[in-house]
């Protein structure tokens, strides 16, 4: 049965698994992360395994290999591909269908890559390995993909290493390798999650061009439900190792059964009330002709002129390299700008936060992409929040542990939580720390860098609402770094497009969002995958028209 | 390319100030150490007369700094100065010793390494199992003995019981190339077992941290065997590590042999170095602690180098 009108045929059964059980080990215990999952894969179908983090889709995909990863071990079940019992083959069997019959395209390209080896000779070591190839012929090959791949320059760009490329090109370039063999199943584990909007499209327009001429079976896994539309003819929703729906991907992305589903693809319809603000004569941040570099010459910042109204959202958006990170950098005074001011209330501030005085710098506080990483483990959470109102506020330890109760209290955590470690929390709850510990100095503004990005999407959605009804009780002013143009459209008053160290448009979200855009804009918005399972064509076709 | 090359000048540059600092401790030491050199060389024959006489044609009534700038002066030119024990030009009279510790300590590299770096890949590739646990157990005990414990016992097993090897490495300049090697194979062998472990160690724990890395599994993936998977795809990252360890084990088995050579009583520089001490030879002392502090700089500039070419990111930039 095809679903999207191309050359498409689906036959026999490939791939089986039945109550498949996989069990991963934690403090010296084993524990099950794939609850007994029953799958079946016909020749030439595209399978979607979609969920959030801890759904165990990848495990289940390289379990198709007869792979399990280190730390964890195929407790149960069978998995049957062509005729071949994957949990009870030989180390010697497993290891001639892994690459030559089964391939698997990784999520990050730049570290699935050996560094140290050409791209083409990563490409042809699989068939030659396997003797099926010689390496002068799996060159050839290779070099006829890349170009079936659109990558630039096919016939010499598998000379350069892997850090010569770029991510999407990689990505690509992986694919290719996965192709190598002509195998009759590919894995694609999240192949296009690392990827900025506008790169992604191309890769997956590839990835869907070549599976599709080809005829190879696949596993599609990711956690973006836009993205499984475009590429799965079926989609199994996993949860926690359970599998919630299964359903050919049209019928499920039109009707939904479970909750859970509906939940995912309900995501993103969370909106802010439009608000516009009336441009005051002294706007609370006022960033004037600021440029920035790292080093002396490597100019990431040039010429930004940006007005932040008290109380408001502003998105700063981008790809990555726009610079955006780098103007909060420049605001907070991390990296002191090469020229141009930064005026807070009107008052300038010294360039480097180093000269700032200790109100300066309790005014812009910053949450960052990371919880992991912002969180010091060794300390509690009370020891994390308590710091800024000692340092900023003064407070005596009584004073201190009455606010952090109403601080976890404004965070929507219980009171005991103050006596944890971050490694004890979730990631949706460490980020709630970091804004705890934002709010403990009460700011004026907060710096929001990617704070949802490493989030899956249900928690993602929580932690924005939260930011909007704690700026809705305090009034306290977002500055919202962010790639994602959902979490845009989702929390921003205003938004800035950055593109190469400038912004290309700035204005009120209503006035961005709605055509006529900037050409740059316009690019990044309709990359953004929607749940249409017709998008993908649709877009390529109107920008090929267009060209 | 051009980055690298400025690399290494900036290496090299950095490498003789240091040398620089060296000569100077040396020179330093050698003043501070007690007691007063003319009166040790003369020794009965000591009368204030002949002591000033002989401090004056050393020159040793001049202030140091003076004597410290001649000497360096000298230095730079190939000029050690003369030997106090025999009056022989000391750049001769190291240079024969230099060669033959040289010589040791290529014999000793070209059996240590292969055999270190081999070990250390087939460790990783069967860890855990018995071969790993007893390569291990035994390349350790080798390292925890006093080297001229493991010299003595390799004479009593190798050359007097079994009487396979010369306990005596007697070396000359007219001895044939394969007559030479034959000579010095038990301070080879000794020295061996002393530097094996630490290179081994090193190469096995290089090559099993990369085996998490995202590239393994995905080597694992392509259906690479493994051995391929441990030569072909970690090995070559680990090698800026192994390098390093490589060559800092080379600079030992220049070194650090004083003990080795004198067991043996092999005729190289650090036979020569415990000898000139004995006999407060000091031209001779200074000399060739200029030479091995010389050797180490070079020898870590050459990892240094080395590790910057196996990073492919440094030798094929974008």
């Amino acid at each position: 049965m095809s679903t999207d009108g191309g050359k498409h045929e689906i036959g026999e059964v490939l791939l089986e698994m039945r109550g498949l059980r996989i069990e991963g080990q934690s403090d010296e215990q084993w524990h099950e992360i794939v609850n007994g999952i029953d799958l079946t894969l016909r020749r030439g179908e595209v399978l979607g395994l979609i969920g959030e983090s801890g759904a165990g889709k990848s495990t289940i995909g390289i379990a198709s290999m007869g792979f399990a990863r280190p730390g964890c071990r195929i407790s149960g079940g069978t998995i049957v591909f062509d005729g071949i019992d994957m949990t009870a083959a030989s180390e010697e069997t497993k290891r001639e269908i892994r690459g030559s019959r089964i391939a698997y395209v990784a999520q990050s390209a730049a570290a699935s890559f050996n560094p140290a080896h050409k791209l083409i000779d990563q490409y042809s070591e699989t068939p030659v390995q396997h003797g099926i190839l010689k390496a002068a012929e799996a060159e050839q090959d290779a070099k006829d993909l890349y170009r079936r791949l659109q990558l630039p320059d096919p016939d010499n760009i598998g000379y350069r290493y892997p850090h010569q490329v770029s991510g999407g090109q990689l990505q690509r370039a992986m694919t290719a390798m996965a192709m190598s063999c002509k195998p009759d199943l590919i894995i694609f584990d999240e192949p296009t999650t690392a990827l900025d909007v506008t790169t992604q499209i191309e890769v997956l327009a590839a990835i869907k061009d070549v599976v599709r001429q080809s005829n190879t079976a696949a596993i599609y896994i990711t956690h973006d439900l836009a993205v499984v539309a475009q590429m799965a003819d079926r989609i199994m929703v996993l949860r926690y190792g359970d599998l919630i729906e299964e359903g050919d991907a049209r019928e499920m992305i039109a009707n939904p059964k479970e909750d859970y589903t509906r939940q995912l693809l309900a995501v993103r319809t969370y909106k802010k009330e439009d608000t516009a603000a009336a441009p005051s004569e002294r706007p609370l941040l006022d960033i004037q002709d600021v440029s920035a570099a790292y080093g002396k010459t490597l100019l990431v910042l040039q010429d930004i002129d940006l007005k932040v109204e008290r109380g408001r959202t502003v998105a700063i958006v981008g790809e990555s390299g726009s610079g955006k990170s780098t103007l909060a950098r420049a605001i907070t005074g991390l990296l002191p700008p090469l020229k141009g001011k930064v005026l807070f209330d009107g008052e300038e501030l010294p360039a480097s936060y180093k000269a700032r005085t200790r109100d300066q710098l309790r005014h812009l506080q910053m949450i960052y992409q990371m919880p992991d990483t912002a969180l010091n483990p060794r300390q509690k959470v009370r020891d994390v929040i308590g710091r800024p109102l000692s340092f900023y506020l003064g407070m005596d330890s009584q004073a201190r542990e009455k606010r952090i109760l109403e601080l976890l209290d404004m965070i929507e955590l219980p009171a005991d939580f103050a006596d944890r470690y971050p490694g004890e929390l979730s990631g949706g709850q460490k980020q709630r720390i970091c804004i705890a510990r934002a709010l403990a100095a009460n700011p004026e503004v907060i710096i929001c860098d990617e704070v949802t990005s490493a989030l899956d999407q249900l928690v993602a959605e929580e932690i924005l609402k939260l930011l909007q009804r704690l700026q809705d009780d305090l009034g306290v002013t977002y500055l919202f770094i962010t790639h994602d143009l959902a979490t845009v459209k989702a929390i921003s008053d205003e938004i800035v497009v950055m593109l190469q160290g400038r912004i290309v448009a700035q204005g009120e979200k209503q006035e961005i969002l709605t055509p006529p855009h900037h050409e740059y804009t316009e690019l990044l918005l309709s990359s953004v995958p929607e749940m249409d399972p017709d998008w993908l064509d649709g877009v390529l076709e109107k920008r090929k028209a267009a060209q | 390319m051009t980055k690298i090359l400025t690399m290494v000048a900036q290496r090299l540059a950095l490498g003789l100030l240091t040398l620089f600092v060296v000569s100077l401790i040396i020179f330093l030491g050698i003043e501070l150490l007690p007691g007063d050199l003319t009166e040790a060389v003369l020794g009965q024959s000591a009368t204030p007369e002949t002591v000033a006489a002989f401090r004056r044609e050393l020159g040793l009534d001049l202030p140091p700094h003076t004597r410290y700038i001649e000497w360096l002066g000298g230095v730079l030119q190939g000029d050690f100065g003369k030997s106090l024990a025999n009056e022989r030009e000391i750049s001769e009279l190291i240079g024969v010793r230099f060669a033959n510790t040289l010589f040791l300590a290529a014999i000793a590299a070209v059996i240590s390494v292969p055999l270190a770096v081999t070990l250390g890949v087939l460790a990783a590739l069967y860890r855990n199992s018995f071969f790993d646990r007893s390569i291990n157990v035994v390349t350790l005990s080798s390292i925890s003995f006093p080297e001229f414990f493991v010299a003595y016992i390799l004479i009593l097993f190798l050359a007097v019981n079994a009487n396979i090897f010369p306990s005596i490495s007697n070396v000359s300049a007219d001895l044939a190339l394969w007559e030479r090697v034959y000579r010095v194979m038990l301070p080879a062998l000794t020295l061996t077992l002393v530097v094996v472990a630490h290179m081994m160690r090193m190469t096995r724990a290089s090559i099993i941290n990369l085996l998490a890395s995202p590239y393994i599994e995905m080597a694992n993936l392509k259906g690479l065997s493994r051995s391929r998977i441990i030569v072909h795809h970690a090995l070559p990252n680990a090698l800026a590590p192994i390098i390093n360890v490589i060559v800092i084990n080379l600079a030992y088995l220049v070194v650090g042999v004083v003990i080795v050579e004198v067991v043996f009583v092999y005729p190289g520089l650090g036979q020569l170095f415990v000898d000139s001490v004995i006999k407060r030879d000091v031209p001779v002392v200074q000399a060739s602690c200029l030479i091995f502090a010389a050797t180490y700089i070079l020898l870590n500039l050459t990892a240094d180098v080395l590790s910057i070419l196996s990073n492919p990111r440094l030798l094929h930039p974008k």
